[in-house]
């Protein structure tokens, strides 16, 4: 990508529209209210504005990124297609009874979520694989055919396929696909082989039958889209962000809209890789707080920690298992219902709780003064002296402390015999000790110590709890970049284009068969340079090769890279030794004797990351002295400590500031901990670390 | 204010963050045990449980797995292990181990390993795990058995590891005596493993918190949930009832009849005349009854009342021994489960005429599991890449309905755990699931339906033969409706010649054929002239039920019946 080119992301989220234009040399970003019945309004408006406000004319943008949260909407609110299912005959009822288990167990009225297709839209067809590929039933075409008058006459407008072992062979699937094609040539249709080619029936063929259920509304949203912008003198290609944190071209994302779900969050992740990039860090944790939730990723050696599945839709208090799960490649991340806005309340042990139910917008946390009664985050932040109440989001809204105190006092300070300031204290404790929880046992899963990471905060809250979650994960560094407001839409542009293939097809290595190793990675590699090609036609592009093994009869595999090199002339004791060394630094010791097996094969295809200027190292460091000061309770020390307050243009490079202290801007404010030393860095970054002992 | 250094002990807001933190480490001790396991009852479906102990072995806090059995049977193991090593033998490195029926989690399949956790020289507290293993030698996991040294291996309590050093003996006897030596033995390393991460978590947190021990935040923790968990027992009217239930057991019907009574600060259930032993191995030893009448009991009253010694103690379970609920060693108990898993429904009996519309009528009950053991044909040549294979699969029928809901299908209840893929198990072995679908009509009528249970049809792959270990009840007592609920369906099985074949044990499946089996139904909630006509149509629309029963049962005429089906045949959403 040329850094002379303009360039423009977009970033619809559930509030808001964020724009950046990149000029090569000059971010320039607004944001707008997302116009939840066409998006696009809200994209056209941002662009104006950010056009406007840089001189630029539409016709000059070489290039737009765009990310959303429509796909991720539409799955909650069920607003999707009318859509049909046809699978293999006998499991007609596989995404309804899911793993028949209860995702919460002490609930006697528990509710399961309702499938995304009703019973009556989900057909059966006589045919079958075995586990190994081998036709056991070949597909009855004649059934088939009266299948298919009765799909046309009941007139869905999209249909998925789900056929049982299609990962291992998909040519029923594609029979199938190529009748549908012939006879209802209007309806869309998604393949499982070609969706999500991963074992696991429920997650495969729930993932395609989510992005059948969107992909009317997705196709009809990017056309409508392109027409819109084009009209607009906005003539260049259009790029959709994916949830593994690259870019696909517009064509793609239409036809796989599935892919979408979750890309702001993704584009933040990348965000954080950026400036981990930047400020040349290895172990970074990315740690994004907006209004709802907050979302917690690892990223080492600069690139985000990627999953192979993931949940959408939970339908219970962000539970584990209470929505549906969608088998793509996604960034991995925790995301856990604790926002400025989310509630808290005194349960039955007289233990305070917060969220996941958050007072939102509307009617927001206590201190906005428009009807919410009940404590917010936002709330406990304003009486802990985190928030100057004249100036929140620009002055834009003046917060109420009396509200906020009235609050605390009756929900949560009466209940534990406290007075409003301690029940402060005690719910901000709560919601940063929510949120460390997460990060830890997203930290052991990934066989990953904390301590040597640095934190990057963004979003909206992050900068006001990111120094109470170090302190309380043992994290010494933690920075805060510029453009946190917007950092999803910036992470957009930062984003190689990519694509990930996989394919299911297991492997003992007492088997081992270097031949076949080399045509299933071969070909997986060809899928997704292919399918890079087609989105830029000169950058060069790279091949990530990665196995998931395991020893055989365990149930979670764990990723191992292969370099080229081992990738095309496969070796067993080579891929022994990766696997134990993988095994060994994630669980402490490997188990003598048993045979290891390879269950997932996998090739990233990317176009080289966008290349990143150092930052340049601050030479002398200079002590501020502020006059302002502003009284902010300190939750390590329990005490109300004398902060010093200053506007965040104050801290230029080199600036230095010891905690207790706040600095301001528009869109945040960053808490900076008694234990701790915020410097300005030469990128405009707030460096916030433990002060050195003396 | 205070300042930290001055303060004589952590401020309420800190033993909140500390109690937090307690159930999160345990939460993050279980998850290490499903990423390292090897056997599918522990790592699929969850069949596991971890959980924290202060020195006196006292449970402050437990993972929420799969598994309500380990529940109690948990809290109450420690104090077994402290009586038997005794303190002043524990030392820092020591892992303990036990699959005692009655000091572990009931039966042999269950292995329990203890850790005492020690900060720097101080002995502080415990942590403790078990998971189910899929094989410990004897007859191997089914009800034939007609004594407990006919279903395994037998390890009593003792050191697994002595000041860090594992005891290469007992490890020796255990290879010898299973079927699948290496796979048991990396589920104890990753048992021990598991108890390893929480003792790291713990020692982090004591060194945050700057504790010396664990004595303050116990006591947080358990005076708090007494004081919670004695508020709702004592917010209820007080008064006795008297529960039942049949199911068909295996030599004969099964009665568990259990006495509740709801006193000032306890619940007490009394199974006196509740059905004597059986001759084979379904007996549940107390801890395991106990485990899930207590289980039954906090989901009606305390649900959001965290697992711990404090908030179990008030429910006291008592029964005679040697009656199926309280056997005594040696009587056979591998499938426990199959009685353990129907005592929440004698429980609700006796509940719902005490504390009505509060719990639902009866469900499938007990998981409906099975086990094939697949090999090569003998009647004719087998095939050269025949082989043989152990494959376990748990699956669910339909839970009762609610007094406000309908059942929940094929999901299970009381147990939690989680049904297998058939891809996955059909990568295990040579085996072929044809069909696992809901099972139309089999939901019990009523205001709220009982859930479905569902269709499973299982056979080998050409060239193979193989046995069945049937683990299934409800054959000739389906549930039971309540409050004028109708029946739930009850188990079928069959050869797919129409052979008929039994609900337990060991069977023969000759090459070629498939067995048929039906999972029960849960049972309806209230009068079905009371269901909601809307409801009525959807489940006909959606196939829940059959034209014919909506006829005859559920009172519509043919032309809606037709008229229904029509439109559902049309896409129309119901």
């Amino acid at each position: 990508m040329l850094n002379s080119s303009i360039r423009l992301s977009v970033d619809i989220g559930g509030t808001f529209t964020d724009v950046v234009l990149d000029k090569g040399d000059a971010l320039i970003s607004t944001k707008v209210l997302t116009t939840h019945q066409t998006p696009e309004n809200a994209i056209i408006e941002g662009m104006s504005y950010v056009c406007k406000k840089s001189g630029v004319n539409p016709e000059q943008i070489s290039q737009i990124i765009h990310g959303t949260t429509l796909a991720t909407n539409a799955l909650i609110e069920r607003r999707g297609a009318k859509t049909a299912l046809i699978t293999t005959k006998g499991f007609r009822d596989v995404i309804e009874m899911r793993t028949e288990s209860r995702f919460e167990q002490y609930d006697l009225n528990l509710t399961l979520p309702d499938p995304l297709l009703p019973r009556n839209f989900r057909y059966t067809i006589d045919e079958r694989m075995q586990a190994d590929g081998k036709v056991l039933i070949p597909l009855n075409c004649q059934k088939l055919d009266l299948l298919v008058n009765e799909i046309k006459a009941a007139g869905f407008e999209s249909i998925a396929i789900g056929l049982l072992h299609s990962y291992a062979n998909d040519a029923h699937e594609t029979m199938i696909a190529k009748v549908l094609a012939e006879r209802i040539p209007d309806a869309m249709v998604s393949v499982s082989s070609q969706v999500s080619p991963q074992m696991r029936e429920y997650e495969r063929f729930n993932t395609t039958i989510a992005n059948a259920y969107i992909k009317p509304l997705m196709k009809s949203y990017l056309s409508r889209l392109k027409e819109r912008l084009a009209n607009e003198h906005a003539n260049c290609p259009i790029f959709l962000m994916h949830s593994g944190g690259g870019i696909i071209s517009l064509e793609n994302a239409a036809e796989f809209p599935v892919r979408l779900v979750e890309s702001g969050p993704a584009g933040g992740a990348v965000f954080a890789a950026h400036i981990a990039a930047r400020h040349g860090l290895d172990k970074v944790l990315s740690f994004d707080m907006g209004g709802t939730t907050a979302k917690i990723c690892l990223i080492k050696d600069q690139t985000p920690k990627t999953a192979r599945a993931f949940e959408v839709a939970r339908t219970y208090r962000f539970k584990k298992g209470s929505g549906m799960p969608i088998s793509i490649p996604v960034i991995d991340m925790v995301e856990i219902g604790a926002g400025g806005g989310s509630l808290a309340h005194v349960d039955s042990m007289c233990q305070i709780r917060v969220g996941p139910e958050s007072a939102g917008s509307e009617p927001g946390p206590a201190c906005y003064n428009r009807s919410g009664l009940e404590p917010a985050v936002t709330d406990a932040d304003l009486v802990l002296g985190k928030l100057d109440p004249t100036n929140f989001a620009g002055g834009s809204i003046i917060l109420d402390p009396l509200a906020s105190k009235t609050a605390l006092q009756l929900h949560l300070g009466n209940a534990l015999n406290m007075n409003a300031q301690t029940a402060a204290f005690g719910l901000s404790e709560v919601v940063d000790e929510n949120m460390a929880n997460a990060a830890r046992v997203h930290a052991v899963e990934n066989g990953e110590d904390l301590s040597e990471f640095t934190m990057i905060a963004f979003g909206g809250a992050a900068p006001l709890h990111a120094g109470r979650l170090c302190e309380k994960l043992g994290i010494k560094r933690m920075l805060v970049p510029t453009g946190a407001g917007v950092g999803s839409a910036i992470g957009f542009l930062c984003a190689p284009f990519s694509f990930e293939a996989n394919r299911s097809q297991f492997m003992r290595l007492s088997y081992f068969d270097a031949n076949a190793i080399k045509v299933i990675l071969n070909d997986l590699n060809s899928e997704a340079t292919t399918f890079v090609r087609s989105c830029n036609p000169s950058a060069p592009i790279a091949a990530e090769f990665k196995v998931y093994m395991r020893y055989s009869g365990q149930g979670w595999e764990i990723p191992v890279q292969l370099t080229k090199a081992q990738a095309q002339t496969p070796d067993v004791d080579t891929f022994q030794a990766l696997f134990e060394r993988e095994y060994t630094l994630l669980f402490g010791r490997i188990v003598d004797g048993l045979d290891v097996e390879i269950t997932v094969w996998s090739v990233n295809a990317t176009t080289p990351a966008q290349a990143v200027t150092p930052v340049e190292a601050i030479q002398t460091l200079q002590a501020l002295t502020t006059e302002k000061t502003r009284a902010l309770f300190d939750p390590s020390l329990e005490i109300v400590t004398t902060a010093a307050e200053l506007p965040r243009a104050d801290l230029t490079p080199g600036q230095q500031i010891g905690g207790p202290a706040v600095i301001t801007e528009d869109e945040t404010t960053v808490v900076v901990p008694t234990s701790r030393v915020a410097t300005g860095l030469s990128d405009g970054t707030i460096d916030v670390s433990e002060k050195r002992v003396p | 204010m205070y300042s930290k250094s001055t303060r004589p002990q952590p401020s309420n807001v800190q033993y909140q963050v500390m109690w937090n933190r307690l159930i999160s480490v345990v939460e993050e001790q279980a998850q290490a045990l499903v990423r390292t396991a090897f056997s599918t009852s522990v790592r699929e479906a969850g069949d596991l449980s971890a959980g924290v102990y202060d020195k006196d072995g006292k449970m402050l806090a437990q993972a929420v797995t799969g598994t309500p059995g380990h529940v109690n049977a948990m809290a109450d193991a420690v104090a077994h292990f402290i009586r038997r090593i005794r303190p002043e033998n524990f030392a820092s490195g020591d892992i303990y181990i036990t699959n005692d029926p009655w000091e572990g989690t009931g039966h042999l399949h269950d292995i329990t390993i203890v850790t005492p956790s020690f900060y720097g020289e101080k002995f502080v507290g415990f942590f403790a795990c078990t998971a189910h293993v899929v094989d410990i030698g004897g007859r191997g996991f089914g009800a034939d058995a007609n004594s407990v040294y006919e279903e395994g291996l037998y390890i009593p309590i003792m050191k697994f590891a002595s000041r860090g050093t594992v005891d290469e003996t007992l490890i020796k006897i255990i290879r010898g005596n299973v079927r699948e030596p290496d796979q048991l033995v990396g589920d104890i390393y990753a048992l021990a493993t598991c108890n390893e991460i929480g003792h790291r978590r713990l020692i982090e947190m004591m060194d945050e918190f700057s504790l010396s021990d664990i004595c303050g935040i116990s006591d947080f923790i358990l005076t708090n949930s007494r004081r919670a968990t004695l508020e709702r027992i004592n917010s209820l009217v007080r008064g006795v009832a008297q529960g039942e239930m049949r199911s068909d057991g295996y030599s004969h019907p099964v009665d568990l009849r259990v006495k509740l009574s709801i006193q000032k600060d306890r619940i007490l259930c009394d199974f006196s005349d509740t059905s004597g032993l059986d001759k084979k191995g379904i007996n549940c030893p107390l801890v395991y009854t106990k485990a899930y009448a207590c289980y039954a009991l906090k989901c009606a009253i305390a649900p959001d009342i965290p697992n711990n010694a404090a908030s179990l103690a008030p429910f006291e379970i008592i029964a005679p021994e040697n009656t199926i609920v309280n056997a005594l060693h040696p009587a056979p108990v591998a499938l426990r489960h199959v009685i353990g898993h129907m005592v929440p429904d004698a429980v609700y009996a006796a509940l719902d005429q005490l504390l009505p519309n509060l719990v639902p009528a009866e469900g499938a009950g007990c998981l409906c599991n099975f086990q094939v053991s697949l090999r090569p044909r003998t009647d004719v040549q087998a095939p050269l890449n025949a082989r043989r294979a152990e494959v376990l699969t748990f699956n669910s029928g339909g839970s009762g309905a609610r007094p406000k809901l309908d059942g929940m299908n094929a999901t299970a209840f009381p147990s939690g755990v989680m049904t297998m893929p058939v891809e996955a198990t059909e990568q295990v072995g040579p085996v072929i699931i044809w069909r696992k679908e809901l099972r139309p009509d089999s939901g019990g009528v009523g205001r709220h339906r009982g859930g479905l249970g569902q269709f499973m049809e299982v056979g080998a792959q050409e060239g193979h033969e193989f046995d069945i270990q049937a683990m299934f009840d409800r054959l000739d007592h389906p549930a039971n409706g309540r409050q004028g609920g109708g029946m739930g369906a009850p188990t079928t099985i069959a050869l797919d010649n129409g052979t008929a074949m039994k609900g337990k044990g060991k069977q023969f499946v000759p090459h070629g054929h498939r067995v048929l089996m039906a999972f029960p139904g849960g049972a309806g909630y209230g009068p079905l002239a009371e269901r909601n006509r809307a409801e009525i149509l959807r489940d006909l629309a959606a196939g829940y039920i059959s034209a014919e029963a909506a006829i005859d049962f559920y009172g519509l005429d043919v032309a809606t019946v037709s008229d229904t089906l029509s439109k559902a045949k049309k896409g129309h959403v119901f």
